[in-house]
């Protein structure tokens, strides 16, 4: 068991080892492991922001369901209301115009009553006249009582 | 020792098997299967990452990068929890500890006959193919790792470094004497305890393996399985306890106190 120059041999052996390991070796697996933990963590972290945009997603989805619900509720029940005020207005309306229609109907009779009763005056008058003028004619000197009978006609 | 190796017998056959194969004298021998092995598995394992680099992708991994992966995060999970400061090379290095040192411990498992049959084939008399048997590929990484303790000490604490030696543990200027021979051990314990671990459980276990193999052959599957199955664990823990003590002995030398 001596000790000799193979010592020096062997360490020169082992500085190029540790040489070449420290250089070529250790920092290329080094990095790629790095980069794998970088990539798995990335990924990771990834997943789980996914998961959390999907459950605000839902939130969201659910929160524009029901305000679409509401919207849509208010959105009939406006349209309810618009349509028993028309229906409203509508009878009004009606009823204002039958109103009219009868006030001019009434207005309109009244107005031929009164002719009606006009003519009715005049051709009495005529019927009058041509019978007093009849009578006249056969007791009394037409000329004589011309007078008289216009001014009892304009009476009438 | 060479006399020994070509002894017959039990003895010869255990002293042959945690023989080196050598080439030089003295100092400046070298243990060529020591190199060889290392090299080769430093060279398995720096292949293979680099594969698994080049094909890296932050999408989908295949088999080759999920197994290289799951290394890379355990030891940065290691050093996250016991290192705080700033330093790009702590990681790589622990990473290539472990990964080194386990290739090393993992030759402990081939059998025992295995590759020096295959050297005496190729006309190798030796064939010790458990670098972490050997002290010096032990030493080798214990050492280098105290040069960075001491590196980085200097480095971050700089005037610090050299008081908390001088006044650490006792603050008092009459202990300075003391406190240096308290730290110097304290600090040669370090490497020292490192290496001597490591050698020790792969030693003794590549020796148990040894043994078994003289028992007679009906015997040696009902002791070597279990054996074997125990040393996947002492393997990895050896490869273990050596990475999270150079990360905590470098963790040490950054935080000023």
């Amino acid at each position: 068991m001596s000790i000799n120059i193979t010592l020096i041999g062997q360490m020169i052996t082992f500085a190029l080892l540790v040489w070449f390991v420290m250089e070529y070796v250790w920092p290329v697996l080094f990095n790629a492991l790095e980069e794998r933990k970088k990539k798995i963590a990335e990924g990771l972290a990834a997943a789980e922001k996914g998961q959390e945009e999907m459950l605000l997603a839902e939130k969201k989805a659910l929160g524009l369901i029901k305000t679409a619900k509401d919207q849509s509720s208010e959105i009939v029940s406006l349209a309810q209301k618009q349509a028993n005020d028309i229906v409203a207005e509508s009878k009004n309306a009606a009823k204002k115009e039958g109103d009219r229609l009868i006030m001019a109907a009434k207005a309109q009779i009244e107005q031929e009553v009164q002719q009606t009763k006009e003519t009715l005056r005049k051709e009495v008058a005529t019927l009058a006249l041509s019978a007093a003028e009849q009578i006249l004619t056969a007791e009394i000197d037409k000329n004589k009582h011309q007078d008289l009978v216009n001014k009892i006609s304009k009476k009438l | 020792m060479a006399a020994e190796a070509h002894a017959e017998g039990a003895t010869g056959y255990i002293v042959h098997h945690l023989t080196p194969l050598r080439a030089g004298e003295g100092f400046w021998t070298l243990h060529l299967d020591t190199l060889f092995f290392s090299a080769f598995l430093g060279a398995l394992f720096i292949l293979f990452f680099k594969k698994a680099a080049d094909d890296a992708t932050s999408g989908v991994p295949g088999p080759v990068q999920n197994f290289v992966e799951m290394l890379v995060e355990f030891v940065d999970t290691q050093v996250k929890d016991s290192f705080h400061g700033q330093n790009k090379l702590i990681a790589p290095l622990a990473l290539t500890i472990f990964c080194w040192v386990f290739l090393f411990n993992f030759m402990d498992l081939f059998p025992v006959d295995l590759l020096p049959s295959i050297g005496s084939v190729m006309g190798l008399p030796y064939l010790r193919v458990v670098p972490s048997t050997d002290l010096n590929a032990t030493f080798a990484m214990s050492i280098s790792v105290f040069c960075l303790i001491i590196f980085y000490s200097i480095k971050i604490k700089g005037f610090g470094f050299a008081k908390e030696l001088l006044l650490h543990p006792f603050h008092h200027w009459l202990l300075i004497p003391f406190n240096i021979l308290l730290n110097f051990v304290e600090y040669l314990a370090k490497p020292i305890s490192l290496a001597l671990r490591l050698f020790g459980n792969l030693y003794a276990g590549e020796l148990i393996f040894i043994l078994i193999a003289l028992l007679p052959a009906y015997i040696q599957p009902v002791l070597s399985l279990p054996w074997a199955i125990f040393h996947i664990l002492i393997i990895t823990l050896q490869a273990f306890i050596f990475m999270v003590l150079t990360i905590v002995y470098l963790s040490m030398a950054h935080e000023d106190h």
